[in-house]
């Protein structure tokens, strides 16, 4: 099986997931070692997706657990004193 | 070139756990003591999904006090609605999902659009193109020391549209799988794949030329950001 670029674009994250078909998973590969701009869409879609993941992007805000708790605590001693 | 499941190496899915069975059996002896009365063991069921529930909220509303609000509320509906849990998927599925329909719920409020997700039909990834570069430089995840680039990260998420944002943030931020997701979104793993596969495109549209390497490079990309180019 040979891919073009645009079949290799439209596998690409599912090929991240490694969620494709071994064929088609063989036919990404092989289509990415021969095509440099194919290769840097891959590798720019991943590298950024693994940053994005990385819980340095996404923080918590400070304090969110123990005000989180602090709210249900709250509610189940009212829930408590109004039963 | 070896496909990643999980891209961030974080929570594996559910069902790629040899304990998956294992840690439902635990939640369920969790719920099943907090029903009959030991209701303090909710904070321990709560404990491992903070992120996940403050992630789903801020998907939506991308405002912290909002989603911490959010979060707040989605904790005493889910204590409330606790006997409704079938343990179909895991707690922390489950609550997200309620964190995501409060946080949508404001949303259409504040912003006046409907969000349809369930009725629309978006069957296959349509001409969604990827920035096409002559190279990649690897970007080191120790360059997220520099709040730039998480910025920018954060800037370009909030950029897609709320129905990609949500999954590209609980499967690729949050690390849930596509069955989860579509649990969470209560969207099916079709529909999650299509979304997924245009949001993803859309990242790197968005930050690959920026953040790549001969071009313009990275370093001069700082440079503009901190001369306010």
């Amino acid at each position: 099986m040979t891919l073009d670029c645009k079949h290799v674009w439209s596998q690409v994250s599912e090929y991240i997931d490694g969620s494709v078909s071994p064929e088609i998973r063989e036919a990404i590969e092989r289509h990415l070692a021969n095509c440099r701009h194919c290769s840097a869409v891959y590798d720019s879609t991943r590298n950024i997706l693994v940053l994005a993941g990385d819980e340095r992007t996404f923080e918590i805000p400070a304090g969110f657990g123990d005000r989180l708790h602090g709210h249900l605590q709250t509610w189940l001693d009212s829930a408590d004193s109004s039963a | 070139m070896s496909p990643v499941a999980n891209p961030g190496g974080r929570q594996p899915p559910v069902a790629a756990t040899a304990d998956a069975r294992e840690e439902l059996a635990r939640e369920a002896a969790i719920i099943s003591r907090i029903l009959s009365g030991e209701r303090e063991l909710f904070h321990d069921l709560i404990r491992p999904c903070e992120r996940g529930l403050y992630l789903a909220a801020y998907a939506i509303v991308l405002n912290e006090a909002d989603a911490e609000d959010i979060a707040q509320d989605a904790v005493i509906k889910a204590f409330k609605g606790l006997k409704n849990f079938r343990g179909e998927a895991r707690f922390s599925t489950w609550l997200m999902s309620i964190a995501l329909n409060e946080a949508r719920s404001r949303w259409r409020k504040s912003s006046g659009v409907q969000m349809d997700y369930l009725d629309d039909c978006e069957e296959s990834g349509g001409d969604y193109t990827p920035a096409v570069l002559a190279d990649w430089r690897y970007i080191p995840s120790q360059e997220l020391e520099r709040k730039e680039l998480r910025q920018a990260l954060r800037e370009a998420i909030a950029k897609l549209s709320p129905e990609y944002r949500e999954v590209l943030i609980l499967r690729d931020v949050r690390g849930l799988s596509i069955a989860e997701t579509a649990a969470a979104t209560g969207a099916n793993e079709g529909l999650v794949k299509v979304r997924l596969f245009r949001a993803r495109l859309a990242m790197q549209k968005l930050l690959a030329p920026t953040l790549g390497p001969k071009q313009r490079g990275f370093m001069g990309w700082l440079t503009r950001k901190a001369g306010g180019q």
